[in-house]
This record gives C-alpha cells, sequence and structure tokens, in this order.
C-alpha cells in the first residue's frame, strides 16, 4: 500500500479513490489497495504495463468489473462525496453516474461501438438515457454540439453512418463524443490513442486535452505510453503489479523519479532524438559512428552515419562499400494489387549486407504487404525481388530451399506465431528439419545455441510458449528465424504487441544479434521513435510508395516528403 | 443498395435452382426401371408398352424431354402421376399443404423457444438454468427424432397420459388443420428434435456478442440491462442463429419420413418414399424440385437477416 498521498489544495475533488482492492473470484489480489484524486479539468495519468492493473483500477471507478473479478476493499466518491460510495450504490443508481456523471473512452473504438448502430443513434442513446434535455429536439441539438466539440462534421448525413464507415481516429472521436454528450463531470480514458496513427493521435489528444480545460471535467488517462503522458497529463500515477509506486506531477515523474520503477520504465521509451539507451546498446545518433560487420561478421568501423560536420566522407564511404559488395537483396518495380485496389505501386529499393532498414508506415500503407512479398509469403506480386543478385521465385514454394532459409521472418505476435501445443525446441527445430539438417542431436545442439543467442537458454527448450511471458516468446521465435543462419531478417512490427520495457531489450537483442552475425535486416513498424534505436537507413511508406528514404539521420533531420514531415511534427516526446 | 443485394442473391438462387432441376432430371433418368413397365405391370404386351412409352414421350430426345418438363413446372403442370394416371399438382398439393402446416407450427414454437431459452442459458452462464438449458438440449439432440416420438406417445398418447391422439387420420378430401388436436404430437416432435440446436448455437454467439466491447461500452454508458440485451446483444447473435434455423427448417422441409410414417401424417416426405417405390417418375422429379426450391428459399431468408442485422454488408460495396 505504498501510495503516495498527494495534498489536495483544491476544495472539492471530481473523484476520489480510495484503497481500491480488486481480486479475481478465485482469490488473487489484481489491485492492492490504490488510492487516487481527480480534480477538475486536470488530467491524471495512470501508468503501467499490461497486467500492472490500470485498466482494472479504471473500470473500478466506475463501478464495473469484467467477468472473473470481484471489488474486496476500498470507496470511491464523486463530488466531495455527497452521493456516497459509489461502489456501494444500487445497480439502477450506479447506472445513472454512469454515462451521465462519470463516463468512458474505450481502448478500441473499432470494436466499442455497436457496428450495427448508426453513430449518431448511439451518442443520442446515451443521452435518452440520461434524460439530457427535455425532448428528442434538444437532444439532437445536443448531438450535433458534441459532435462539432470533437471536431467531426455534424450533419444529418455524417450523423447516419455506421462506425465501420469511419476512420480509426473518426470512431474514436465518436467514442469521446459519447463519453463527452452529457457533460460528465469525470472521464476515464483507457488508452485511447493505442492503435491510431501518429497524426491522429495528435488530433485526439488535442480534443482531450480541450475538452478537459474547457468543461472542467476531470480525466483519468490509462496507458503505457510515457510519451503521450507527456503531453496530456497534468498528474502522473506509475502502477506496478497492482500498486501505485510513484504519483506526482508529470515534470516531477518524468523528469526526477523518484522510484526505480519509474526510472527503469523510462529509460526504455525510445526517442527520437536518440537521446536515451534503450537497453544496452547506444542509440544510433549523428555522433556515434556506426558499427556495420561486413560480410564475415567482422565489425567494419570504416562506415558511419554521416554527421553533420563531416558530410564530405559520405560519398566516399558509400562509394568504397558499394564497390566492395553488391546489394544482398534489391527490389524493383514491386507492385501488388488486390481488385482495383492498389496495395503496393512500384517499390524499389536495397539493403546492403549488414545493414538494418527501418520500413516505416502507418496501418494501411502496404508495409506487412511489402514485407511479406519479399519473404515469399504473398506471391501474387508484380516486379522483382533479387537475393544477391539472383531473381527469387515469387512464392515460397516456388523458392529453393537454400532461398528460403536465406530470408527469415518474425511476426508480429509472438502470442499467435508459435505453435501452443510445440515445446519451445520443437519449433525452433522446425526450419532445421525442413532444411533437413542433421540428426536430431545435431538439430537439438544448434535449437540450444539459437536459444543462448537471443538469451534464453537451455532451460527453455522443453517448455511450451503458454509458461513464457510476451517478450520471452519473441525471443522464442527470433530463435526460430536464427537458427538458420538467415541473410536477411524480416521483423514485421515484432515489439508492437509489447510492453516497452520488452520492446527495449528486444530492440538491444537485435542490435547485438546483428553486429554479431552480420546479417541484415529489415525492421517493420508504425513507431518512428524507434528509428534511431534500430536502423541505419529508414524508409517511409506511404499508400503503397516509398516516399522517403535515406540514411536515418538525413531522414529525420531532413525529411523531404510532406507526410515524413507530418509525422516528425506530430510524435510526442518529452 | 439493399435491394440491389437481394436481388443479385435471387438471380444466383434462380440459377441454382435451374442446376438442381437439371440434376434431379438426371437422377430419375437414372432410376432402374422402365416407367411403362411398371405401369402396365410384368403381363403387358411390347405393342401396349410401346403405345404408352410413346404416349408419356419417353421416346424423345433427352434434353427435348427435359424442357418439356421444365416448361411445365413454369405454367403449374407437372405432368401426371404414372401410378394414379391423376396430374401430379392434384396429387400433391393436399400433401404439400400439410407438410407445410407442420413445418410452420414447428418453427412457430421451436424458433422463439430456442432463441429465447439460448439468450437467458447465455445470460445465466454457470447458474443452474444454463446447466439444465445445455443439458436438456444435448441430450435432445442426441436422440433420434423417432426416439423423441415414441417417448412422447408413451407419455402424452398412451401409456400414462391419454390427451392426444398419437395418429392422424384426416378423412381423404378434408384438410389436416381441421382435427388441430392430431396436429400436436408431431408439432411437439419436430420442435423437440429442432429446438435444441437453436438453443446451442444461440447460447454460443451470446456468450460471445455479451463479452463484447460494444456490450460492455453500453454498459458503462448506462444504458438499462434490458436494452442492453434487447439492442445491443440480441441483434447481433441472430444471424449466425439464423443460418442454423435455415438448416432446421429446410431439413424440415425435405419431409421428415419417419415423424410422418411415426404418427400416418400425409406428408411430402412419404409421399416421396411412395413415388420412388413405384417409379412414379413425374412425382419424384416434382417433389425433388420443390424440395430444392424449399432449400433455396429458406438460405435465401438466412442471408436476408444475416444482411438485416449487419450494415457492413448493406453498405459495403457489392462485389
Amino acid at each position: 500500500m505504498s501510495t503516495t498521498v498527494i495534498e489536495q489544495h483544491k476544495t472539492t475533488s471530481a473523484l476520489s479513490a480510495t484503497g481500491l482492492r480488486v481480486s479475481t473470484v478465485t482469490g488473487a489480489e489484481i489491485l492492492h489497495g490504490i488510492s487516487f484524486t481527480l480534480q477538475p479539468g486536470r488530467i491524471l495519468a495512470l501508468v503501467g504495463e499490461s497486467g500492472s492493473g490500470k485498466t482494472t483500477a479504471g473500470l473500478a471507478c466506475m463501478g464495473h468489473f469484467r467477468q472473473g473479478l470481484e471489488l474486496t476493499g476500498g470507496s470511491v466518491t464523486l463530488n466531495g462525496g455527497e452521493q456516497g460510495n459509489l461502489l456501494e450504490l444500487p445497480e439502477h443508481q450506479l447506472r445513472t453516474l454512469r454515462g451521465g456523471e462519470i463516463s468512458y473512452v474505450p481502448q478500441d473504438p473499432a470494436l466499442s461501438l455497436n457496428p450495427a448502430m448508426r453513430i449518431g443513434e448511439q451518442i443520442l442513446e446515451t443521452l435518452r438515457v440520461h434524460h439530457f434535455g427535455d425532448a428528442t429536439a434538444e437532444r439532437l441539438e445536443r448531438v450535433a454540439e458534441v459532435l462539432a466539440e470533437v471536431g467531426l462534421d455534424n450533419s444529418r448525413s455524417y450523423q447516419r453512418r455506421y462506425p465501420h464507415q469511419l476512420s480509426g481516429g473518426q470512431q474514436q472521436r465518436v467514442g469521446i463524443a459519447m463519453a463527452f454528450a452529457c457533460r460528465p463531470a469525470v472521464m476515464v480514458l483507457d488508452e485511447p490513442t493505442t492503435g491510431l496513427d501518429v497524426t491522429t493521435q495528435a488530433v485526439v489528444l488535442e480534443t482531450i486535452d480541450q475538452l478537459a480545460e474547457r468543461h472542467q471535467v476531470a480525466g483519468l488517462y490509462i496507458t503505457h505510453d510515457l510519451a503521450v503522458v507527456a503531453t496530456v497529463a497534468d498528474e502522473v500515477a506509475v502502477m506496478l503489479a497492482g500498486d501505485i509506486v510513484e504519483h506526482g506531477s508529470t515534470d516531477q515523474v518524468l523528469f526526477s523519479p523518484s522510484h526505480p520503477y519509474t526510472r527503469r520504465l523510462l529509460r526504455a521509451v525510445p526517442d527520437l532524438a536518440g537521446k536515451r539507451r534503450v537497453g544496452e546498446v547506444e542509440a544510433i545518433t549523428g555522433e556515434h559512428p556506426l558499427v556495420v560487420p561486413g560480410p564475415l561478421g567482422i565489425p567494419d568501423t570504416t562506415t558511419a552515419t554521416p554527421r553533420a560536420d563531416d558530410a564530405k566522407l559520405l560519398p566516399a564511404t558509400v562509394a568504397v562499400r558499394e564497390q566492395e559488395s553488391a546489394p544482398l537483396l534489391q527490389v524493383r518495380g514491386l507492385a501488388l494489387s488486390y481488385g482495383g485496389h492498389k496495395v503496393l505501386n512500384g517499390i524499389d529499393f536495397e539493403l546492403m549486407e549488414g545493414e538494418s532498414i527501418m520500413l516505416l508506415g502507418e496501418s494501411g500503407s502496404g508495409k506487412t504487404t511489402l514485407s511479406r512479398c519479399m519473404a515469399g509469403l504473398n506471391d501474387n506480386y508484380t516486379g522483382a525481388v533479387e537475393l544477391s543478385g539472383a531473381e527469387l521465385a515469387t512464392g515460397t514454394r516456388k523458392r529453393s530451399a537454400g532461398d528460403r532459409r536465406r530470408i527469415q521472418y518474425v511476426f508480429q505476435s509472438p502470442f499467435s506465431s508459435l505453435n501452443p501445443r510445440r515445446t519451445i525446441a520443437e519449433s525452433v527445430g522446425v526450419p532445421l528439419q525442413m532444411a533437413g539438417v542433421g540428426n536430431r542431436r545435431d538439430r537439438r545442439a544448434k535449437v540450444l545455441e539459437a536459444l543462448d543467442q537471443v538469451r534464453l537458454g537451455g532451460s527453455y527448450m522443453d517448455r511450451r510458449p503458454g509458461e513464457l511471458s510476451g517478450g520471452e516468446r519473441q525471443r522464442a521465435a527470433i530463435a526460430r528465424a536464427l537458427v538458420n543462419a538467415p541473410s536477411l531478417l524480416v521483423c514485421d512490427e515484432i515489439t508492437s504487441a509489447l510492453d516497452v520495457s520488452v520492446q527495449a531489450s528486444i530492440l538491444d537483442l537485435l542490435r547485438t544479434l546483428q553486429s554479431e552475425t552480420g546479417m541484415s535486416m529489415l525492421f517493420v513498424t508504425h513507431n518512428i521513435a524507434l528509428a534511431r534505436h534500430i536502423s541505419q537507413r529508414l524508409a517511409v511508406l506511404q499508400k503503397g510508395r516509398i516516399v522517403d528514404l535515406g540514411t536515418t539521420e538525413d531522414v529525420l533531420t531532413n525529411p523531404q516528403h510532406g507526410y515524413t514531415q507530418e509525422l516528425l511534427a506530430n510524435v510526442p516526446t518529452f | 443498395m439493399i435491394a440491389k443485394m437481394i436481388f443479385r442473391r435471387l438471380l444466383v438462387s434462380v440459377v441454382i435452382l435451374f442446376a438442381a432441376s437439371m440434376l434431379v432430371f438426371v437422377a430419375t433418368l437414372l432410376l432402374p426401371g422402365d416407367p411403362a413397365q411398371a405401369i402396365l405391370g410384368q403381363q403387358a404386351t411390347p405393342a401396349r408398352l410401346d403405345a404408352l412409352r410413346e404416349q408419356m414421350s419417353l421416346n424423345d430426345p433427352v434434353w427435348q424431354r427435359y424442357l418439356n418438363w421444365i416448361g411445365g413446372l413454369f405454367v403449374g403442370d407437372l405432368g401426371y402421376s404414372a401410378a394414379t394416371g391423376g396430374p401430379v399438382s392434384e396429387l400433391l398439393g393436399e400433401r404439400i399443404q400439410a407438410s407445410l402446416v407442420l413445418m410452420g407450427l414447428a418453427s412457430l414454437v421451436s424458433i422463439p423457444v430456442g432463441i429465447i431459452v439460448g439468450t437467458f442459458s447465455a445470460l445465466r452462464r454457470g447458474r443452474p438454468l444454463d446447466h439444465v438449458a445445455t443439458g436438456f438440449s444435448l441430450v435432445l439432440a442426441a436422440l433420434p427424432e423417432f426416439v423423441v416420438g415414441i417417448a412422447l406417445i408413451t407419455l402424452l398418447s398412451t401409456s400414462v397420459l391419454k390427451i392426444f391422439p398419437s395418429v392422424t387420420m384426416a378423412p381423404p378430401g378434408e384438410a389436416v388443420w381441421a382435427y388441430p388436436i392430431q396436429l400436436v404430437l408431431p408439432t411437439l416432435t419436430l420442435a423437440l428434435v429442432v429446438t435444441p440446436y437453436i438453443v446451442r448455437m444461440m447460447r454460443a454467439t451470446m456468450l460471445e456478442v455479451l463479452d463484447s466491447g460494444f456490450v460492455e461500452m453500453a454498459r458503462l454508458k448506462g444504458v438499462p440491462e434490458r436494452d442492453v440485451i434487447l439492442k445491443h446483444a440480441v441483434p447481433h447473435a441472430l444471424a449466425p442463429v439464423a443460418q442454423v434455423i435455415a438448416i432446421q427448417l429446410a431439413w424440415m422441409a425435405g419431409g421428415v419420413v419417419v415423424i410422418e410414417f411415426l404418427f400416418r401424417y400425409p406428408g411430402i416426405g412419404s409421399a416421396l418414399v411412395d413415388a420412388v417405390t413405384n417409379r412414379d417418375v413425374q412425382v419424384v422429379q416434382a417433389l425433388s424440385i420443390l424440395i430444392a426450391a424449399a432449400y433455396i428459399v429458406v438460405n435465401l431468408l438466412a442471408d436476408l437477416v444475416g444482411i438485416l442485422t449487419n450494415p457492413k454488408l448493406r453498405t459495403e460495396a457489392v462485389r
């Protein structure tokens, strides 16, 4: 119960939660008695990694407990407590508060809006159940007003749209409009921008900020993204395994954290400028010469990312490299369309041996399709993919075993890419089996070697994925890709399902592996902040075209395309 | 948009029906035995057989016979029964009505009961009512329909209670619904056979929907529980259930021979069995195409429910 009590100078708090305890019905405690208060017009960010109980805490404020959870202690009071403990109210009274006094903005609007109801009707329903206004006309007026407040079109025809006819950002703003419709005193925002593109995220964050300020709404902002916290929150509470370990103003927590966990969390946040070290390996910034291993795995220190002051050196070094080594992978005129929809529209780029390139794009930009084409998982593309100068056949089925071995793929979700019925050793051994390597014992030795490479070790060999954490699973998936010593590792959003600290350790691992083995890497992501931590070059993909391509330093400091400039302008930083 | 979509489905249905008609026609050609021989018996002279074949156009090329038959279908002329000599439409008219009545009554009982029990079962997940409903439906689904029928006869008609008659005995020429009490047991049997599938499907989809984000969101919006269930949850659970109902309806439309036999019910199932035994080709063809049409219609209705409950299907470009 190490909760920091903040002295309250304001007269009344909008919401105050004291000693909240929540357990599973089987008795395991999820929240160990946490307390916090929300002030009108201010936003408290509840920060923590997955499983820390932050969503449970947010829902508990609304008297809602998900299947299998129950309240075991604590109280929640609204507006100084005139209605008493919210958690002890009978169901019908609680219902009048929910959506009225205290409202909720869900994490994934695509799942939380009723797909079969027009958006105007969904907002209107909230107003109707809370008897907002006297007549339907007045409520309709409010629907139009609140849509305008969140920056959406409020025409009748727009209100008649269904959720699937809106973009992700628009859906989330409808979610906010719904939560805001009855002018609540408190809003609980559960990771409302996770899954949105940075540009959209910026707009949504601004909307939230404005609403809270203008209408004196108190906000509880649940997130794992510390960069967003810096943008939106006034106060921060850091959660670790069901406890609040640190609580204070945003500046204080982010810039002079006192708890070691907060410091660790902050250290793991990738930043665009590369000032921090994510994990053990230094970020790739202009100030650090880059270690690019040669084809034989010998570090080749002659190639460095250009510094602003010795830009003259760049052409020389590049020229030397091009003479020395032909590109490992060359993509020429790659295009793919589904029906009339062009997913990829003429992609050209090359990848040198031992080089790491980041493929940056938002959802729907075609980045996963592109990497799948290169790996041969999509075979209906036109154009050419060349590996060491030889053109590859289109599908994996048509490629030779050797070609398949040389390009390995790590998938986004370690939760679905490992067969839950196989042990880690079995899963990691599959590529060896397919390549027909040695006997069982040889293969096991190689598997052990690969697991050692990803810092898992032999004790994981006979475990099954269910016993592993997300980060451990992703390491196992990487080991599976490494076991055959590929020339190119394609990493498709491999850290986006993981917490920041795990992400940091995975990035760290990849960098180390790359310099150890000298393989090339294509790192696909939507998170531009990772750029300096992983790649020497950066390709920006938009609507199936590469709009910007250059060294990471060049693209980040001198973006050529308007889209890249917009992305950079919207990245939350602190 | 929605009209266009339904029109497209209808068009596809017509094509399927044509394909079915060809299959039915070819299948009846392949039936062993000669219809003329079947009508005239073993003692028929070759001259009479020839004359009858000529009269029945059996000597025409196959495609011509097919076109004649299909042309007849459009104007309601189903040909003449080889067994009775009368028009097929007259012969089957009553049978079809009787079957439709039974099917209609059974679905009137089973669809609402199935949906309601399934919904409550899902809402009371893990509680006694849920256990009773799932256990009961599992047992019923595992029992063949004649066992259910015999059990009902034993319970309600013969040994235990004597409330309902166990056989249908409408005098010829009178409709089955003139004696409602005779319809109770066949209807009940059919309903008990069909309902468990609807209950189980409704429960499964409802559980899924109740766990979804938008149901949680509706609760967090302060929507009363009744509205959460009726407005947000049930509509989403219906589309998959409609498919199951369609399969069950189609099964019933195909003639539930065992149940008709058990209750001496004059439906199309027994008519079809008789016609096959008698080589009554015209009747077999007429019934087969009718059953095919029923399958198509109920599946079309299920698709329609799917379209109505999912605006995404309605508003996205038809591909």
